[in-house]
C-alpha cells in the first residue's frame, strides 16, 4: 500500500511538474475563450454587412410598404425597369441579388413562379425570408379574392401553449428539459473527453518508462499491477488538478472578456426585440426562472452526483486499463494506432448515441441499451440520469460496468506485465492474446 | 557452507518456446557466483524469476532456506542488463524514490545516498536531470540504486557495459567490496576474463539447461586435458621434438624461444602424473618452462557449449 501511495505521488509529481502540463493548464481556458470571442465578433461582423437586394414586381400585388429594409437587408425597388435592364443594373451596382416577381394570370401560378437572380448562391435564412415575405403577402391578396375578412381571421387566431405538471399536480417548466439535455450532456461529454486525455497520458507515461528502460528496475521492487494502478491513479489525479484550475480559469476569464468585449449571449443571438414585448419577456422569464430553479432543485442531485462520480471512476479505470495495457504491448508512439480505433469507437459511439438517441427518447431502446453496455454507460447513463432513470437500472449498468471493469483491468494487467518486458518488435492481435494466456 | 540462494527444478515456457527446462542451481552464502551461458540460453528468464517480475510454471525458489516471498524484494538489489532511469526526473529524487520502493524509510535511504554520492564524489549531481548526464554517469547512478539498501544477495546482469575501464574498474572494485562485507553476489556476464577474475562458483545454462556448475577450480579440473607446455634447452631440437611426437599426443606452442631450445605441448595419459613427464624431459635437457595447461573459462564455456549442442 505504501508503495502505491508512493507511485501515485510520483506520478503526480511528473505530470504536474512537465512544462506542457503547466503550459497547456493557463493556455487552454484562453484559448477556448479566445475562439469563443473570435466566433462572437466574426458573427457581428457577418450581421453589420448591409446586403442590398433589388426587386422587380410585374404583377402588382406588391406594394413598397411589402419590403421593409432592415438593418441588415436594403431593398431597391425596380419595378419600373424591364427585366433585363434590372438585371445589369443589379449585376453593375453589385447588389446581393434580383427578385423577380412575374406577370401570371393567377396568385398561384405567380407564387410559384417567383425567381431570385444571385452572382454567388444565397443564404438560406436570405430564401426562407423572402420566401415568407412573398407567401405572405399573395395570402392576403388570395383571402381578399375568396372574399375572406382578413381583420376577422387575424383576430380568430390563437396562440396556444401549453402548461405541463406532473399527476402530483406540480407545474414544470418547459426549458428544464433543455436543462435537463445540458446537464447530461455536459456530465457525458466530460467524461470523454478526460478519458481520451488522461488515458492517452498514461499510455505515454507507461512507454516513456519502457523507452528509458527503467521498468525492469521498478518491478523488481513492485508488481506491476501496483505500478499500472499507480500510474493510473496518479494521473488522474493530476487530471482532476487541471479540469479544475481550468474550470475556475473558464469563469473568471469567461467574466473578464463578457466586461471587455461586452459579448452577451443575447446579442451573439442578434435578437432585436422591441421594448414593450421585452418588459412582458423578462416577466415571463423571472416566473419561469423561479420554475426552473424549482425544477431544478427537484432533479435527482445527489443521485446525478454520485452516479457521475460512480461513472467518471469507473469509466476511466476502464478505458485507462486498456490505454496502459497498450502502452506496455508497443515501443513507441506511432505502433499504438493500431490499437486505438477500438478504443475510440466505443467512446465516440457512447457520445453520438447519447446527441441522437437521448434527446429525442430518453428511456427507448436504444438509450437504455448503450445506457448498459459498459463501454458506452458511463457516458449514455449520465446523459439518461436527469430525466430520471428507475435504480435497479442504474445498479444493472453499474454491476455490468464494475465487472467489465474487473476483467479488462485483468486482462489488461496481463498484457502489461508480459509487455513492458517486450522490446524490439510491434506486436499483433495474435500475439496480445498469447499473452494473455502466459 | 550453506546456500543463501536454492532454485529447485524451474520450468519456464513462453507459449511453444521453453525457456528454463528444469534448471536448479545453488548460489552458496556469500562470494560470487558466475551465471554464464549463450545469448537467449535463458540467463535472463531465470534472473527474472529470481526477482520475482515473472512468474515460474513450476518449480520452487528458497532464499535463506525459506521459500521467496513477494515480501523479500528488499533483500535483493538487481541491476538488469536492460536498464535506465528517468530521463527527465532529478537524480537525487529518482535515487530516493527507487530506494523507497525497496522498501528504505525515507531518512535512511538519504544518509545512505549521501555515502554513496560521497563515496563516487558525484555530490553535485543531485539536482541534475538524467538526461543531462553522459551514459557512463547514469550508469554510476544506477550503481548506487542497486546497491544503496544493502541487499543480502545482489543480481549483476553485465554491470560492466557501458563503463570504461577506469570505472569498470572502481565498480569491480566496488562489487569486491559489497561481497568483502557479506553480500553474495550473482554475476551474469559475456566476458569471460571478469568471470576468471571474479567468481568462486559457476553455472552454465544453455538452450534452456543448465549443462554445468560448481566451484571453478573444481570445474576446471574437470576440463582440464592433461596438457602442459615445456621449454627445453638442447643442442638438437629438432630431433628431441621427433622423439616426443613419436612417444606423445602434441601440440604446438607459440613460446618465444631461440634456435637452441624446443617449446611444445605435451599431452599425458591420465594415469600418468606431471612426475613422470618431469623425470622424462629433464633426462633429456635442461627445463626452462613447465607449467600444466588449466583451461581459461573462456574455454570451458565453448567446449561445454559445443558438446552439449551436439548431443
Amino acid at each position: 500500500m505504501d508503495k502505491l501511495k508512493l507511485i501515485i505521488k510520483r506520478e503526480f509529481i511528473s505530470k504536474v511538474r512537465n512544462k506542457t502540463f503547466l503550459v497547456m493548464t493557463i493556455l487552454s481556458p484562453l484559448i477556448v475563450i479566445g475562439l469563443g470571442v473570435l466566433i462572437g465578433f466574426l458573427t457581428k461582423l457577418n450581421q453589420d454587412s448591409i446586403k442590398t437586394i433589388a426587386y422587380l414586381d410585374e404583377s402588382g400585388y406588391f406594394l413598397e410598404s411589402d419590403f421593409q429594409s432592415s438593418p441588415s437587408v436594403l431593398y431597391e425597388n425596380f419595378s419600373g425597369d424591364s427585366f433585363e435592364i434590372a438585371k445589369s443594373k443589379v449585376e453593375s451596382n453589385e447588389f446581393y441579388g434580383l427578385l423577380y416577381i412575374p406577370r401570371k394570370d393567377s396568385i398561384v401560378d405567380v407564387a410559384s413562379n417567383v425567381q431570385f437572380y444571385s452572382k454567388k448562391s444565397p443564404n438560406i435564412i436570405m430564401v426562407s425570408t423572402l420566401e415568407s415575405l412573398v407567401e405572405g403577402r399573395l395570402e392576403e391578396e388570395r383571402m381578399k379574392q375568396l372574399g375572406l375578412d382578413i381583420k376577422k381571421l387575424n383576430n380568430s387566431k390563437v396562440s396556444a401553449s401549453i402548461q405541463l405538471s406532473d399527476f402530483l399536480g406540480e407545474k414544470s417548466s418547459k426549458l428544464i428539459n433543455g436543462m435537463k439535455i445540458g446537464i447530461g450532456m455536459s456530465a457525458g461529454y466530460m467524461i470523454m473527453m478526460f478519458i481520451i486525455i488522461y488515458g492517452a497520458m498514461v499510455m505515454r507515461s507507461v512507454i516513456e518508462e519502457k523507452t528509458s528502460r527503467i521498468i525492469e528496475v521498478i518491478i523488481s521492487s513492485v508488481k506491476p499491477f501496483e505500478l499500472m494502478m499507480g500510474k493510473i491513479v496518479g494521473t488522474a489525479l493530476a487530471g482532476l488538478l487541471q479540469f479544475t484550475i481550468w474550470g475556475i480559469l473558464l469563469v473568471i476569464i469567461g467574466v473578464i472578456a463578457s466586461s471587455i468585449f461586452g459579448v452577451e449571449p443575447v446579442n451573439l443571438e442578434g435578437v432585436n426585440v422591441p421594448v414593450e414585448q421585452s418588459e412582458v419577456m423578462k416577466e415571463v422569464a423571472s416566473n419561469e426562472a423561479q420554475l426552473i430553479f424549482a425544477e431544478i432543485m427537484k432533479l435527482p442531485l445527489v443521485t446525478m452526483f454520485i452516479s457521475f462520480i460512480i461513472y467518471f471512476i469507473g469509466g476511466y479505470l476502464l478505458y485507462s486499463s486498456i490505454y496502459a495495457a497498450i502502452g506496455a504491448a508497443v515501443d513507441n508512439e506511432t505502433d499504438t494506432q493500431q490499437f486505438m480505433l477500438p478504443v475510440l469507437i466505443p467512446l465516440m459511439l457512447g457520445v453520438y448515441v447519447g446527441f441522437a438517441a437521448v434527446i429525442s427518447d430518453p428511456h427507448g431502446p436504444i438509450s437504455t441499451v448503450f445506457s448498459m453496455i459498459p463501454f458506452t454507460s458511463p457516458i449514455v447513463m449520465l446523459m439518461r440520469i436527469p430525466f430520471g432513470v428507475a435504480w435497479w437500472e442504474i445498479l444493472i449498468s453499474l454491476v455490468l460496468l464494475l465487472a467489465t471493469f474487473l476483467i479488462i483491468v485483468w486482462f489488461a494487467a496481463k498484457i502489461y506485465r508480459i509487455g513492458i518486458l517486450m522490446y524490439g518488435k510491434k506486436p499483433t492481435y495474435k500475439e496480445l492474446y498469447k499473452w494473455m494466456r502466459y | 557452507m550453506s546456500n543463501l540462494l536454492e532454485v529447485r527444478e524451474l520450468v519456464k515456457q513462453y507459449g511453444d518456446y521453453t525457456a528454463l527446462k528444469n534448471v536448479s542451481i545453488n548460489v552458496p552464502q556469500g562470494g560470487v557466483f558466475g551465471l554464464l551461458g549463450p545469448n537467449g540460453a535463458g540467463k535472463t528468464s531465470l534472473i527474472r524469476i529470481i526477482n520475482q517480475i515473472i512468474l515460474p510454471d513450476s518449480g520452487s525458489i528458497f532464499f535463506n532456506g525459506k521459500e521467496l516471498v513477494p515480501g523479500d524484494v528488499h533483500l535483493i538489489g538487481y541491476l538488469p542488463e536492460e536498464r535506465g532511469l528517468y530521463k527527465s526526473m532529478k537524480v537525487g529524487e529518482q535515487a530516493l524514490y527507487l530506494a523507497q520502493l525497496k522498501g528504505m524509510p525515507k531518512n535512511e535511504a538519504k544518509a545512505q545516498l549521501k555515502y554513496w554520492f560521497d563515496k563516487f564524489e558525484i555530490g553535485d549531481w543531485w539536482n541534475k536531470k538524467v538526461q543531462e548526464l553522459s551514459k557512463g554517469m547514469a550508469q554510476k547512478v544506477q550503481f548506487i540504486v542497486t546497491v544503496m539498501h544493502r541487499p543480502k544477495l545482489l543480481i549483476f546482469d553485465e554491470p560492466f557495459s557501458g563503463f570504461d575501464p577506469i570505472n569498470a574498474n572502481l565498480i569491480k572494485d566496488e562489487i569486491l567490496q559489497l561481497r568483502d562485507e557479506g553480500a553474495t553476489v550473482i554475476f551474469s556476464t559475456h566476458r569471460m576474463e571478469s568471470v576468471e577474475e571474479l567468481c568462486e562458483h559457476i553455472a552454465l545454462i544453455n538452450n534452456s539447461e543448465k549443462i554445468l556448475d560448481g566451484k571453478l577450480n573444481v570445474v576446471k579440473q574437470q576440463f582440464k586435458s592433461n596438457l602442459y607446455e615445456v621449454v627445453l634447452k638442447v643442442e638438437q631440437p629438432k630431433q628431441l621434438q621427433k622423439e616426443i611426437e613419436d612417444k606423445f599426443t602434441t601440440q604446438p606452442s607459440n613460446l618465444a624461444i631461440n634456435d637452441k631450445e624446443l617449446a611444445i605441448k605435451i599431452k599425458i595419459d591420465k594415469n600418468d602424473t606431471s612426475n613422470d613427464l618431469l623425470t622424462f624431459l629433464s633426462s633429456k635437457g635442461e627445463l626452462r618452462h613447465f607449467v600444466e595447461m588449466i583451461p581459461s573459462v573462456n574455454d570451458i564455456f565453448i567446449k561445454a557449449v559445443n558438446s552439449h549442442r551436439n548431443g
